[in-house]
């Protein structure tokens, strides 16, 4: 312990004379060794104050036990753990599992919601699920068909489900509900469709929807009223959300809500990220499109916007805005802000002030071909013209590819290290505009995509990154995109998995692997640690390749054509020799 | 097939077409290839073959029981086997190519990629869940699937569905090779239909010879 602490506090040392940063914060808060949401907390740190897992002992970590899902398909979810149980939800057909940790993950009960069939037809990027959400002895998860479950932990009986939305209209459901005063908070996948994106409010405990905010349309259709107060003046104006799209499009206009929601609680606000705008073929609409790819602050008891910011005005390569925003507060020119943390799709970290929607910074992570840097005046991301779409003719090298430098798969901060640790992808595409037909519950694309690795450097990458210097730390290179999510912990060990189905523990602070392990298929799921019903602190991951990276094993699809899987087939044709589908839960432990 | 699970795979997803009012170029094709009689235009040229078509396939809007039989299988010992059907329009280069127009105006490419799938499976490879002789395929777009493949039912033409049909064959090589595509005007970097590898498709309720 003593040389950790020393280690720890000559690295901080280090930092501080670097960076001028005090570390205000208090370095590990109080952990109850539970994992109840799958960012871990409010605040989408993914961190744990666990510690039993250290830097001189990861080596020694090996399989405590192992549990089968059954289903073949993308396994996106984080193992939530409460108590002695924990609870596992699978993509499609949407199983929620309880496992007994008392008896090495017996199954105490599961729930089947039986969607839909033709839903699987309709999502877009394989039939993946997030995760589920505990609070108050219940259980809160969404199906593919579009219904919002809350189920008994104790038992495994339905209390409520309400149904939110509409295959036939081309929308699903693959987001991990947050719960905050009692609202379920859910929102719909299906830009590839040109559906209308919407966060919805479910009450908890009666099932009934109490608000709905979309992301296009007339301001009272978005919760826009007398307390929204944008930073910036592109996104002050009546109904926006209409004037900035040709007529009538913004009723298919996209800008979904399937990513990540936090918290905070000082202030009272959510926080979410909007997708795409609908139909990815820019030409077809012109103007901002408000209110997709961007981030909206929104009051969780009444829905009524705060304040949005728009990542992507007139987003041109399907960069969605929906990526984690951390809240987390940083010293930002020698001041302590409250900020946003985030690492968004178009390639830039960004550090907002949370209370307002100000860019404080955006510094791009990877190479960045599409855009030519972030305007901190006018808060706008600056396009790169000779990249910009037309139909009928290809771009070449547009980077970051569609899927973005960073797509769903979640960091992790450290208040120990205060690094950011990032896994994400490195691809470029060839994009080529063409016409597109909107027939509802059919895909509103008018584009051909076909990806590969960006400027010649290796597909994937899992780095750290320190917000204040704005820099990279360190760096691992990995020959897929890292598609896993990752949790940071207080013994200075970070996890994430590869496409390939190693499992790696890693030292924090220097990016060295300390311990891997290969696990029966590529792995994409959000790691989660835990202290077992013995004390012992374990970390739990879902194998099972597939998502949009993987779908070219989950779907069986034919990589001669490289506009599979829109165009996300071509950057990963080698993947079948490297893995196969799967669909089973690791658990790790110190002997 | 039992009444029972026809009806159950009737319930492919239904569609409904919507213009929003923009003058932009997604009306263009609701514009090109909504009013049918455009399309049949150029079928005056081709008409002596058309009239004498052998197959009786009802319009969209057919009556359940004259729609094409689906599977082979069938209880007792007669085997009903599926009628073959041969589609003219696999040995019309013109036909094919307007085959693929619509597979891509009717957004299949938008779930099945260029033929490698994406949201709907490859329809290139030689696996078939549902079989490849062509009433089958189009039993497919018409009916709709259950694990979402959506009906196009009442939304495309007779004439323009046995295109498509051609098209999706030629994919995976199961039409005149001297009429498939060629060349692809698009970034596409996939075999041409007409230099697809050989390979014997199989159907899933067919036993190989
Ligand atoms: C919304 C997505 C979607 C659209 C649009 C779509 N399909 Fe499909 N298609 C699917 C899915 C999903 C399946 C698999 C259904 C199943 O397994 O039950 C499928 C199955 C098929 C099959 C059967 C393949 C086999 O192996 O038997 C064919 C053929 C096909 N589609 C052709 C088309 C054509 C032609 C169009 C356009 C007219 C089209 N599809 C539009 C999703 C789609």
């Amino acid at each position: 312990m003593l040389n950790l602490l020393l280690g720890f506090a000559s690295i901080a040392c280090a930092a501080v004379m670097l960076a001028g940063v005090a570390f205000a914060q208090p370095s590990t808060p109080a952990d109850d060794g539970q994992w109840t949401m799958p960012a871990k907390n409010f605040e989408n740190t993914r961190y744990s104050g666990l510690d039993q897992i250290k830097i001189n002992n990861a080596r020694d970590l090996r399989v405590a036990w192992t549990f089968s899902t059954g289903v073949n398909k993308g396994q996106e979810a984080a193992p939530l753990v409460v108590g002695d149980s924990m609870y596992v939800v699978t993509p499609y057909p949407n199983i929620l599992y309880a496992l007994d940790l008392k008896q090495n993950g017996a199954v105490k009960w599961k729930f089947e919601p039986e969607p839909a069939a033709a839903a699987q037809g309709v999502a877009c990027c394989d039939v993946v699920n997030r995760g589920c959400f505990f609070d108050k002895g219940k259980i809160f998860f969404n199906t593919l068909d579009d219904n919002v479950c809350a189920v008994d932990a104790n038992s495994g009986k339905l209390l409520w489900k309400t149904k939110v939305g509409e295959i036939n209209k081309g929308e699903t459901m693959t987001m991990a509900p947050l719960v905050v005063h009692d609202k379920v908070l859910v929102g719909n996948s299906g830009g590839e469709f040109g559906v209308r994106g919407w966060l919805t409010a479910v009450d908890a405990n009666s099932g009934k929807i109490a608000w709905r905010g979309y992301s296009t349309g007339p301001d009272a259709d978005c919760l826009i009223g007398s307390e929204f107060k944008p930073f910036y003046e592109s996104d002050r104006g009546k109904d926006l959300g209409v004037k900035s799209w040709p007529p009538d499009h913004w009723q298919i206009g996209g800008a979904t809500v399937w990513g990540w929601i936090s918290y905070d609680a000082a202030q009272n606000l959510i926080f979410y990220g909007t997708a795409n705008p609908g139909t990815w073929n820019p030409e077809l609409r012109p103007g901002d499109n408000k209110w997709a790819c961007g981030v909206f602050a929104r009051n969780p008891d009444t829905g009524q916007a705060r304040w949005f910011y728009q990542w992507n005005p007139h987003d041109e390569f399907d960069h969605d805005g929906v990526n984690e925003n951390i809240v987390v507060d940083l010293q930002v020119d020698g001041r302590t802000r409250k900020t946003l943390l985030a690492a968004q799709r178009n390639g830039y970290v960004y550090v907002l002030d949370r209370t307002t929607g100000e860019v404080l910074s955006a510094t791009p992570f990877i190479r960045i071909t599409a855009s030519k840097g972030v305007d901190l005046k006018t808060g706008r991301i600056i396009p790169n013209e000779e990249k910009k779409p037309q139909i009928g003719k290809v771009i070449r090298d547009v980077a970051p590819a569609s899927p973005g430098a960073k797509d769903w798969q979640p960091c992790a901060w450290s208040p120990r290290t205060h690094l950011l640790y990032i896994p994400h992808q490195n691809l470029a595409m060839d994009y080529e505009g063409v016409e597109a037909s909107y027939i509802e519950g059919t895909p509103y694309l008018g584009v051909n995509v076909k990806m590969y690795g960006n400027g010649g450097g290796k597909r994937g990458e899992y780095c750290a990154w320190d917000p204040v210097q704005k820099k990279k730390v360190w760096a691992i290179e990995e020959d897929f995109p890292v598609w896993s999510g990752t949790l940071a912990t207080a013994g200075d060990v970070t996890f994430y998995g590869t496409m390939d189905g190693w499992f790696k523990a890693v030292n924090a602070k220097t990016g060295e692997v300390l311990w891997q392990f290969k696990t029966g298929s590529g792995i994409i799921g959000q790691p989660t640690t835990f202290l077992g019903p013995d004390g012992k602190q374990y970390v739990a991951v879902l194998s099972g390749v597939g998502g949009w990276a993987g779908a070219v094993v989950s779907g069986d699809l034919d990589a001669r054509d490289p506009t599979a899987a829109l165009g996300f087939a071509n950057a990963m044709k080698d993947l079948p020799q490297h893995t196969a589908k799967g669909g089973t839960l690791y658990v790790f432990a110190l002997p | 097939m039992n009444q029972e699970s026809k009806t159950k795979r009737m319930v492919g997803t239904a569609l409904r077409f919507r213009s929003h009012g923009v003058a932009h170029p997604t009306q263009s094709f609701v514009r090109s290839c909504m009013p049918y009689f455009l399309v049949l235009l150029p079928f005056l040229f081709f008409s002596c073959e058309r009239e004498e078509r052998t197959l009786v396939v009802q319009p969209p809007s057919a009556q359940e029981a004259s729609l094409p039989q689906v599977s082979d299988l069938a209880p007792g010992p007669q085997h009903n086997k599926a009628p073959s059907v041969s589609n003219p329009d696999e040995n019309n280069s013109w036909m094919m190519a307007e085959g693929k127009r619509f597979y891509e105006a009717y957004n299949c490419v938008g779930c099945h990629a260029h033929g490698g799938g994406g949201m709907g499976p490859p329809l290139m490879d030689e696996k078939w869940i549902y079989g490849h002789e062509p009433q089958q395929v189009y039993a497919t777009i018409v009916e709709g699937r259950p694990n979402g493949m959506p009906s196009f039912r009442g939304k495309i033409s007779n004439d323009q569905l046995w295109e498509i049909v051609a098209y999706v064959r030629s994919l995976s090589g199961l039409t005149n090779q001297w009429a498939a595509n060629a060349r692809d005007d698009h970034i596409k970097g996939a075999p041409p239909p007409n230099s697809v590898p050989e390979g014997t498709p199989h159907n899933s309720s067919e036993p190989q010879p």
